[in-house]
């Protein structure tokens, strides 16, 4: 079992190694069979690892001390229980399918940089692997970071774009926002617990030493972190932006993966935010704003990738709505869901840029449909499955959370019900104004459209088949499921509370929330359907396309002061106050020393030497201290 | 005996320079007794603690005694990697009579290794002088142009500190039972609590000045860009280690009641100057004014820590000065390679090195992350550890030093954007071929700085000893 799980981790550690210390060597060719072939092999074994569980149970490995002082120690351990490998298996699953994809799609740059990429997507399956699988919190916090580096070099891949660039410093500084708070919350841990292994903080004993400020404090801090990495307000701006990276980047990194950390770090520790009650409504309404705001924003955006990003900024506020409400399993199954669906998602999108070379836009787009049959239909299904029409997987994920959050409050039930309305209308708007109407592109550009070849299409299909059932694994009982998926999870997080609701008022909200979003999504579909949207008139139209000015606000109330801040400091406080200080003394002691001496020697020397004699005399008066004077009589007269 | 080797080989070497003037023999002469001394201090580490004691000033009661316990071989080995690779990686460069620049270099290590292995008050405070003055004349002969001005500055600066520590010595020294200057009889020298707050002044401005703690810091971004970047390579990986090492040797053995009593103030103090060397960071266009302001941030975390006195933290401090004097001269012997081949460090002025030069451009991307301790390289390990002290010692002080961990990010990454990405300038078009005898050294760095970040372990063994010590009564 230790050899399994180490493997799963170190085959991509391998291939970041062969691709990024081969770069010159390796022809693209091999490059991408390694680079795709480790991710398999990651998933293969990640299998292995979670039939393991599965027969045996969770196990915990040891491999050596990361830290271990006289204080405490840091054990570098990794677990393997029902929540990480289910997470495992959707990393390393989806992560091979995309690894598949991005061999043809990055087919263009030359060998280096071709490297390059798949060095970077190997390095970030394995700080999320990391991330996951860690049996301890500073182990998650070594793989937190690590797939904020590699969000960072991939956002940032073409690196003579300086938007790019941008955008890329943008990603990882608001990340590094986040992941102070995670810190902090580590320390409080440590000096209250002295440890940060999950098997010593998770348990009831320990929960018993931290009184409520402690808990309060611990996990807001834990959820600061969340915020960074699962872009929840306020510090969401960064994952729209991080839409520069290749668009193969966004399905892994910036929808499927990385971006559920916060997810997975809060259901990991769901004994500790269960045991808050603030925490846990600051969790459900930042996660209920959050999903209500990006899909205002979604609605008006042009560019294909950013209506997915900001779908995806949505979504991620479901999560942590699922989780503010205590459904942490609902939580994992929107997770696993959102990946497969966001995934093709993108991946379609991106198919979609690469037979348009490179357009965004969706107005420039429209009559796709039959130009490119597979990404239409995968891209449909996609677009279903995110808006919540059954039987297709959204429905039950976002529906289990839905029902969580009507039993604990009616109103978080009904502006999730509005936003999934939201979700169901923008995703129509963004399938039909795509591939329905009139193609409205250049003539150049539709004589070249093209289906995506096999390495593309492949993938796309997988994730539609995933997309289309993979609600199988939580039907709820109310449907004479089973809920696979909740009784896997019961020994971490515990039984859902599936019994606060009778069947009658279920059937009802679901009946409501399916019926609210196909309505919305037919009205996207008919206005659509012919004509793109042109340039917002309404104000409000104005408001949603400049994203709530949101931007804009940062960089004036915050950036800039910040930046005038540090000039001030720069030039008047260093260099007049302080410096100031400094030289006014230098020559406040040059020029009485001028005036004593009456002779301009300018040798270091004799200031030297008269500096002594003063400090020496000012001493021995001031403390009048007789040691002093001895230590000088013995020093003359031994000599 | 084995210590005194320390003393010998850069001596003998700095002696043999002046009198060999081919360029080739000079740079290989100072690197063969750079690399001997390395061995060496590979050997101590991994051997016993060993000591060496001979008499000096019988007249005064001074003995010449080295001692090398876990602190003092971690700076050994710190001073031992710096001066070869220091050598190395500015072995292209051509700095007039070179084999005399070489040997005051060496003169200095000699200096640096007295003073972390000097196991006698009156030795080190020699020592503590003898590493200065080489340091001295290499800044006012072969500096910038505002070297005069800025090496005066720096020296009177921190001659002063030098000289109240000299009082300070002198009166632990009168107080001693046995009238020795031996660190065994300082620590138990019978100060009443009055003197012993004296005394704690007397040497922390010493070892305050050498850091620089805020606001007593501003003789170091001028010293570092003015002086010849070998040297800047010397003061900021080594140099800056004297004073944090003093308060280890000196201050927290000798003075505890007065530690204690100041560490809220002090810790305070370095703070604030954390914050504010990180807001000045993020405005500076000057590469070496950039990293200068960083390592200030750096090394005040390292002294807040220090005087929070929490077990913990010190032992981040351990880890942390063998770990910085690694990253930030990783850093300058990019700079170098940046200055020596554009003519510029104006980072406006730089650009695209990541096409030009993509082997440098890597290898400062692997610093400039370290600068900023992601985890898995050495300086989060240190960091961790220290900010765990800092919050048990107090959690705002901890969560406001935390801030310096976001503003280094920004600092950082727009170094590397400004110099590594984009189109290629003009200036970083003048690139000629890569140095690759530098990139050697960066890789053997970038080795070490991933090697102690996955396993420090090892440090933690070395430095155990000193912490014992320290927290153990």
């Amino acid at each position: 079992m230790k050899i399994i799980i180490g493997l799963i981790v170190l085959w991509p550690l391998v291939g970041f190694l062969f691709n990024g210390l081969g770069r010159n060597i390796w022809s693209k060719k091999v490059i991408a069979y390694k680079a795709t072939g480790y991710i398999a092999m990651s998933f293969i074994f990640s299998v292995l690892a979670f039939l393991n569980v599965q027969a045996n149970g969770a196990a915990t490995v040891h491999y050596f001390d990361f830290i271990n002082t006289a204080s405490f120690k840091i054990p570098f351990d990794f677990k393997v229980d029902a929540l990480s490998s289910l997470f495992l298996l959707v990393i390393t699953g989806v992560g091979t399918l995309i690894h598949l994809y991005s061999t043809a799609y990055m087919k263009d740059e030359e060998a280096p940089h071709y490297a390059r990429y798949f060095a970077y997507l190997n390095l970030f399956i394995f700080s999320m692997l990391l991330l996951v699988l860690g049996d301890n919190y500073v182990i998650m916090f070594i793989g937190w970071e690590g797939v904020g580096l590699c969000s960072y070099l991939l956002i940032g891949y073409w690196f003579t774009n300086a938007t790019y660039n941008y955008a890329a410093k943008k990603a990882f500084i608001m990340n590094r926002i986040g992941d102070l708070g995670f810190l902090l919350a580590i320390f409080w841990l440590i000096v209250k617990l002295g440890t940060v292994s999950y098997g010593t903080v998770l348990t009831a004993e320990s929960l018993a030493k931290l009184s409520t400020t402690d808990i309060t404090g611990i996990t807001l801090l834990l959820f600061v972190g969340a915020m960074g990495k699962s872009a929840q307000i306020p510090l969401y701006t960064w994952l729209p932006d991080a839409m520069a990276g290749p668009t193969p980047v966004s399905a892994l990194i910036h929808a499927a993966t990385m971006v559920t950390a916060g997810i997975y770090m809060i259901t990991r520790s769901n004994i500790l935010f269960s045991a808050s009650e603030f925490t846990q409504h600051v969790v459900a309404i930042v996660g209920l704003s959050t999903a209500l705001l990006a899909a205002t924003i979604a609605i008006k955006q042009n560019d294909i990738k950013k209506v997915l990003a900001y779908s995806t900024v949505s979504q991620l506020g479901y999560m942590f709505l699922g989780l503010g409400v205590g459904a942490y399993s609902g939580a994992v199954f929107h997770v696993i869901t959102h990946a497969f669906f966001k995934a093709l998602l993108f991946l379609g999108a991106g198919s979609v840029i690469h037979a348009m070379h490179h357009e965004q836009d969706i107005r420039k787009m429209g009559g796709l449909k039959s130009k490119l049959p597979i990404t239409h239909i995968t891209f449909l299904i996609g677009c279903i499955a995110i808006a919540g029409v059954p039987p297709f997987s959204g429905f039950f994920s976002k529906d289990e959370i839905l029902a969580a959050a009507f039993a604990k409050s009616p109103i978080y039930w009904f502006l999730g019900v509005v936003g999934a309305a939201m979700t169901a209308f923008y995703m129509f708007r963004l399938y039909a104004t795509t591939f329905l109407g009139q193609f409205r592109g250049t003539q150049d550009q539709e004589h070249h459209l093209h289906e995506s070849p096999v390495a593309m299409t492949l993938p796309l299909i997988l994730l539609a088949i995933a997309s289309a059932i993979a609600g199988a694994i939580g039907v709820p009982e109310l449907m004479g499921g089973h809920h696979w998926l909740s009784h896997q999870l019961a020994p971490i997080v515990g039984e859902a509370q599936e019994a606060a609701l009778s069947h009658q008022t279920e059937w009802t909200l679901m009946a409501v929330s399916v019926t609210i979003a196909v309505v919305a999504l037919l009205i996207a579909l008919s206005i659509y359907r012919k004509k793109a949207d042109g340039e917002p008139q309404t104000a409000l139209g104005k408001f949603l396309y400049n994203k709530w000015y949101i931007d804009e606000l940062y960089e004036n109330a915050i950036l800039n002061p910040l930046n005038k801040f540090a000039g001030f400091l720069k030039e008047v406080v260093e260099k007049n106050v302080i410096d100031g200080a400094v030289n006014g003394t230098g020559k406040l002691v040059q020029y009485s020393a001028r005036q004593i001496r009456l002779l301009q020697s300018g040798q270091v020397g004799y200031y030297i030497l008269f500096m002594v004699l003063s400090m020496i005399l000012l001493f021995v008066i001031w403390f009048n201290d007789i040691a002093i004077l001895r230590f000088l009589f013995q020093l003359t007269h031994k000599s | 005996m084995f210590l005194l080797l320390f003393l010998l080989i850069p001596v003998f070497a700095a002696i043999l320079l002046l009198f060999v003037k081919k360029e080739q023999s000079v740079n290989t002469i100072a690197i063969s007794a750079a690399l001997v001394t390395l061995l060496g201090a590979v050997y101590i580490i991994i051997s016993k603690t060993s000591s060496f004691d001979a008499a000096w000033l019988p007249l005064l009661n001074s003995r010449f005694t080295l001692q090398a316990d876990g602190l003092a071989k971690i700076l050994v080995l710190l001073t031992a990697i710096s001066f070869p690779a220091i050598f190395i990686a500015t072995s292209k460069n051509q700095p007039t009579q070179k084999n005399i620049f070489l040997s005051l270099m060496l003169l200095t290590q000699a200096g640096l290794m007295g003073v972390f292995l000097a196991g006698d008050a009156l030795l080190f405070y020699f020592f503590w002088e003898l590493a200065l003055i080489p340091v001295y004349f290499l800044c006012s002969i072969w500096g910038g142009e505002k070297r005069i001005a800025v090496t005066f500055k720096f020296f009177i600066y921190t001659f002063l500190g030098s000289l109240f520590m000299l009082i300070g010595i002198i009166l632990v020294y009168s107080h001693t039972g046995d009238q020795s200057f031996a660190l065994a009889s300082f620590k138990q020298a019978h100060l009443t609590s009055g003197m012993q707050l004296t005394a704690f002044a007397l040497f922390f401005i010493a070892f305050a000045i050498k850091m620089p703690i805020f606001p007593l810091h501003t003789w170091q971004p001028d010293a570092y860009e003015q002086s010849p970047t070998a040297v800047t390579m010397v003061l900021s990986a080594v140099m800056v280690k004297m004073g944090l090492y003093g308060v280890i040797r000196w201050l927290m053995p000798l003075f505890p009641t007065a530690f204690i009593a100041h560490s809220n103030i002090v810790t305070l103090l370095s703070v604030i100057g954390i914050l504010y060397a990180s807001f000045i960071a993020i405005r500076q266009d000057d590469l070496k004014r950039l990293i200068a302001y960083s390592s200030i941030a750096h090394i005040g975390l390292m002294n807040a820590a220090l005087f929070s006195h929490i077990q913990v933290g010190v032992q981040g401090v351990l880890v942390q000065l063998f770990s910085h004097g690694i990253n930030v001269l990783g850093l300058w012997i990019v700079a170098d390679i940046i200055e020596q081949q554009t003519g510029t460090r104006s980072m406006k002025d730089l650009g695209g090195l990541a096409k030009k030069q993509p082997t440098l451009a890597i290898l400062l991307v692997g610093f400039a992350f370290a600068n900023i301790a992601l985890p898995l390289t050495n300086a989060f390990v240190g960091e961790f550890l220290m900010f765990n002290g800092l919050f048990q010692f107090n959690p705002w002080m901890a969560a406001a030093a935390g801030v310096s961990v976001i503003l280094a990010a920004i600092y950082t990454l727009n170094m590397v954007q400004k110099i590594a990405y984009g189109e290629i300038s003009a200036a970083t078009n003048l690139m000629p071929a890569p140095n690759k005898n530098a990139q050697g050294v960066l890789i053997v760095l970038l080795v070490i700085v991933f090697f102690t970040g996955v396993y420090p372990q090892p440090l933690f063994n070395v430095t155990a000893d000193t912490l014992q010590q320290l927290f153990v009564k």
